[in-house]
């Protein structure tokens, strides 16, 4: 044991929490992908050095209260709306790194007019997407990501095609915009997956200083507790059922 | 049994106990603890010192940011 004792000195820290992050404990249900995400935008914003001249849009959902774990300037959207807002924040301060921080409901859903127009106008903002395919804040309600068959509050049998229609692929959708440089589908279930995460939300961010468009990072993500399963249950629903449908990977790189 | 070559610090008031660390780590160092934090979860702890490799996987998955990562340089190691 004095081995480990050795080993726990300062100089030997290689991974430990960014200040970008604050020390307050965040709300999320233990395991939610949310948490990493935060974290990842915030390692990035670090590494850029760009903690003073970032303005994240917070959405309506869970993420709701993001602008309490970050330490940049924040503005909050009503629900769906937070493209509309990033625009006119990166329009009148062209200057700022701007990004929107969305959930599935409040991007694919409410704000799905907001998301499209932004991707096609091309404005020079980053969306960050959170598809967890369910509205995990107001209890587990059948969300448009929802996948066939699986069962939320609102569908407890199962989400049926025939009558709710198919689940929109809005990354694929979007990618077709001319507006958009960056359209990418990552993960953080696993360390290599945030690790490629990480990379995409940096490169979305290098996207933005070089005025090239409207980057969106999507996130397929879990939510155990409207998933009704185990953080690390859900982590592999998701790679057997997500993943067919919401494929991993660049759907546009410019 | 393996030198140590890294060690993790973990939050045990921030954590939630979700397991994802417990997952992630290649060499099984990480458990859950039987007993809870002040919030009721079973927070993670180093049940396996000797065998940390210091890849930081753990820290990097942690939706929490509750995990330190410590890895000895190479030739540090008493």
């Amino acid at each position: 044991m004095s081995d480990i004792n050795t080993i726990i000195k300062p100089e030997n820290i290689i991974y430990k929490k960014t200040d970008v992050l604050t020390d307050n404990v965040m709300h999320y249900c233990p395991g939610c992908s949310h948490g990493t995400v935060h974290k990842l935008i915030a390692e990035v914003i670090e590494e850029m050095g760009i903690q003073e001249t970032t303005i994240g849009i917070a959405p309506v959902g869970c993420s709701v209260l993001a602008y309490n774990y970050l330490e940049i300037d924040w503005q909050e959207a009503a629900h769906g709306r937070a493209p509309a807002l990033a625009t006119a924040v990166k329009r009148l301060m062209p200057e700022k790194y701007v990004f929107s921080y969305q959930g599935d409901g409040d991007l694919a859903a409410i704000g799905t007019a907001e998301t499209i127009h932004a991707c096609n106008r091309g404005e020079n903002i980053v969306m960050v997407f959170i598809n967890n395919g369910i509205y995990g804040m107001t209890g587990g309600q059948m969300a448009p990501t929802t996948l066939p068959g699986m069962p939320a509050s609102t569908c407890p049998a199962g989400r049926d095609v025939s009558h709710d229609g198919a689940p929109i692929k809005i990354s694929e959708l979007l990618a077709q915009l001319p507006g958009t440089c960056y359209v990418t589908r990552q993960s953080v279930h696993t360390a290599a997956n945030v690790r490629k995460t990480k990379k995409a939300l940096r490169k979305a961010f290098e996207n933005q200083a070089a005025n090239k468009g409207t980057s969106l990072v999507e996130v397929v993500s879990t939510c155990s507790s409207g998933w009704k399963m185990t953080p690390t249950k859900a982590n592999e629903w998701m790679e057997e059922n997500m993943f067919p449908y919401y494929p991993l990977g660049d759907m546009k790189n410019e | 049994m393996a030198k140590a070559k890294g060690a993790i610090v973990v939050d045990e008031v921030k954590c939630k106990g979700c397991g994802v660390c417990v997952t992630a780590c290649p060499t099984k160092v990480i458990e859950l603890a039987a007993e809870v934090n002040g919030k009721g979860y079973h927070y993670a702890y180093m049940a396996h010192p000797d065998n940390c490799i210091g890849c930081a996987n753990c820290g990097i998955v942690c939706p929490d940011t509750c995990i330190t990562v410590y890895r000895a340089k190479a030739g540090a190691t008493a």
